[in-house]
């Protein structure tokens, strides 16, 4: 047999070490990077608080496990309702993120091809631009001088009676703006992950779902968006995690008064200087997070299963 | 190979139903009326105008892009017509949309609902229907049965076999009992074995449910077998309805002759016509044939006029002795394809042309004793009544 170089070149490509090299990387990736962290971070969570450098240590009354950062998660309820409100506005940014990209991604799959390219370009287009840049834009839009202020409160004025006029509208530091910007800042994470999957679908299904005697409105529910669902978990995952950690917006536009968990990790950290306390916080916002996730995965990987079980009798 | 198609209707198919139907001038089921479709530029469908009777199956036959998908989704109301009108059951179809017709559709990838089971593609339908849920539930067991299909009604799309999915899609769009079922190429998805029997299966649910039937296919076989009239389309047009027979045996074009079938074209020149026409064919004249043969005439010929002459394979007797009768050709044998029940012979004429002759092994015989073999010289005749004179 005549050894090619192409057949060199394939062979040095399929020796084992490349092989294992290529596999692992992702591995040693996510151990440096993740995996370590997590752990140190894990480790931190259950250390003691002292006024040193680092400002904790393993020891005292506690030698090694000192559970008062999760204790204090429930005792004091400055915590709960960090989440509370975390959870929340994540909740609300992911439902209108949902609401809002959804058509706009059911549309970019309905239009031609030349359009479609132009506005998955618009979609992508803000990354182009500071995040923090685009976040001061909508301070300024929301503050209470701005032309923009100025119409919305016009028009509020012009249409409910007279009792009910203000001068301007109180947008800024409040939860309504954490949602808006956060709606603003994420709707492309939701968008992308629902037009890959909305692309996928075979149309010829509306057609069949039509000639079955169902209107588009019908096709949508039946056929469309049960479909769709991997679609809408992935963007809302994509959308509700780091909204729910998320620290810039809530201290840029939010209430100082009802801060997110993000901020509360970060002022335990900075300001308290307590980083056990701001370990177990994070430990708990990562479970928080991560636990649904795992259901969900469970449950789907379950439900396969099951098919696959069926299919074979 | 093109088998006689009277002969394979005799098959399981209950075929004593499947005899063309008389037509009706006063009353056809479904009208086409002067319908065409552009895109663009593009003229898909031109000015296509056809009846089809209740109960029939008819089929749409032509290559790729001819039209006849597009027709098929004017009918569903996929697509509004340019210009013309569907009528359908007396009913103008302009303006009515896919989910307000009578016509359901078993589309070639069969478009099954991948999230639902077999029991709820087939009742995806009747959730229109004015039923309770135990009616809903009798009807999805009625389709389900009568496609075989009850044990899989809690399946997934994913989780049956392809000739499965198709009885699906079909039960489907059956259930809601449609005036007319549309099949865009019923049979094409499925292995050959699977298509001859879901071929007579479907001839059989017809036959059970009386429903009209329009077939879409490229399959000139599938087209021949299953339906009762053939409409075949050429570039967006209708060149020739028929019976299965009809288009077969007498096509009224070039076109169609050589779309169905294999046949062998020879340029002629009408001598003289009479109860049968003698024709002029320099192809076969040569020194032991004198290229003269008798036809029966076709209406509208006129002597002097060119006309093609056409002989499909199977209308020759080959041997190696001078046998008698009006119309004899003399030739080589060139090429020979041995099938074991019948055999293909290409034989060359003195003028070098090349006739195909397609012969049914009757006679058990070794290689040695067969009736021709390659350069050997044989004789070629033919009955006045096979030659198809067109005289376009």
């Amino acid at each position: 047999m005549k050894t090619t170089t192409a057949d060199k070149r394939e062979n040095w490509f399929n020796r084992r070490g490349w092989r294992d090299v290529i596999i692992g990387a992702p591995y040693v990736w996510l151990i440096a990077f993740f995996l370590v962290p997590f752990l140190i971070v894990l480790a931190m969570s259950f250390a003691t608080r002292t006024p040193t450098a680092p400002p904790f240590s393993f020891g005292g009354d506690h030698p090694l496990l000192n559970p008062e950062g999760y204790a204090r998660l429930f005792q004091d309820d400055l915590y709960l309702r960090a989440f509370l409100t975390s959870l929340m506005n994540a909740g609300f940014a992911t439902l209108f993120c949902l609401l809002i990209g959804y058509p706009m991604a059911l549309g970019l799959t309905r239009i031609g091809r030349g359009w479609r390219n132009i506005l998955l370009m618009l979609v992508i287009l803000p990354f182009w631009t500071s995040f923090l840049l685009r976040v001061y834009a909508w301070m300024g839009l929301m503050g209470s001088n701005s032309w923009f202020n100025k119409l919305l409160t016009g028009a509020w004025n012009g249409l409910v009676p007279v009792d009910w006029a203000v001068r301007s509208i109180p947008m800024m530091n409040s939860n309504f703006a954490v949602v808006l910007v956060t709606v603003y800042t994420y709707l492309p994470f939701m968008i992308l992950p629902l037009y890959a999957n909305l692309e996928k679908l075979d149309r010829t299904l509306d057609e069949a779902a039509m000639d079955l005697g169902s209107r588009p409105s019908r096709v949508f529910w039946d056929i469309t968006l049960p479909q769709s669902i991997p679609g809408i978990i992935a963007g809302g995952l994509l959308v509700f995690i780091p909204a729910a950690g998320e620290l810039v917006i809530p201290s840029l536009v939010g209430d100082a008064g009802r801060p997110m968990i993000g901020r509360v990790i970060s002022d335990e950290f900075a300001s308290a200087r307590d980083w056990p306390m701001a370990s177990s916080v994070a430990v708990a916002l990562l479970v928080l997070m991560v636990l649904p996730m795992m259901a969900y995965t469970h449950y789907q990987g379950r439900a396969e299963g099951r098919e696959r079980a069926e299919g074979r009798q | 190979m093109p088998l006689e198609p009277e002969l394979q209707r005799g098959g399981p198919g209950g075929a004593a139903h499947h005899s063309p139907r008389p037509l009706s001038q006063t009353d056809p089921f479904i009208r086409v009326e002067n319908v065409s479709k552009s895109f663009g530029t593009f003229q898909a469908v031109k000015d296509v105008s056809l009846t089809i009777e209740k109960g029939e199956i008819f089929a749409l036959l032509g290559g790729s892009g001819c039209g006849k998908t597009t027709l098929l989704r004017m009918l569903a109301g996929f697509e509004d017509p340019s210009a013309g009108r569907i009528f359908i059951d007396g009913q103008d179809m302009t303006g009515v949309p896919p989910w307000a017709r009578p016509v359901h559709m078993m589309f070639q990838s069969y478009a099954l609902f991948p999230h639902m089971t077999v029991e709820r593609n087939v009742g995806y339908g009747l959730q229109h229907e004015a039923m309770t849920a135990a009616e809903r539930r009798d009807r999805v067991r009625e389709m389900l049965e009568l496609v075989q299909l009850a044990p899989y009604a809690g399946r997934k799309p994913h989780q049956i076999s392809g000739g499965q999915r198709q009885r699906v899609a079909l039960a489907r769009a059956l259930a809601r009992a449609p005036k007319l079922l549309l099949l865009d190429e019923p049979l094409a998805a499925l292995d050959k074995k699977l298509r001859e029997q879901t071929q007579f299966e479907l001839m059989n649910i017809q036959d059970k449910t009386g429903v009209t039937f329009i077939v879409v296919t490229h399959d000139q076989d599938e087209a021949m077998t299953l339906s009762n009239r053939i409409a075949v389309m050429d570039k967006g047009q209708v060149r020739q309805v028929g019976t299965p027979t009809d288009v077969y045996e007498y096509p009224a074009s070039r076109f169609v002759a050589g779309f169905i079938g294999a046949i062998t074209f020879f340029e002629g020149v009408v001598e003289s016509l009479g109860d049968t026409a003698r024709i002029a064919v320099p192809d076969f004249a040569g020194p032991q044939a004198t290229g003269t043969v008798q036809a029966r005439p076709t209406a509208g010929l006129k002597p002097g006029q060119k006309v093609t002459l056409a002989i499909r394979p199977e209308k020759f007797s080959i041997s190696r002795h001078r046998p008698e009768g009006p119309n004899v050709l003399a030739g080589v044998v060139r090429d020979l394809g041995y099938f074991g029940k019948d055999s293909l012979y290409r034989v060359a004429l003195p003028s070098g042309g090349l006739v195909s002759v397609h012969a049914v092994n009757a006679r058990r015989a070794g290689e040695a004793e067969r009736v021709a073999d390659w350069e050997d010289a044989v004789w070629l005749s033919f009955d006045p009544s096979a030659a198809i004179l067109l005289g376009e």
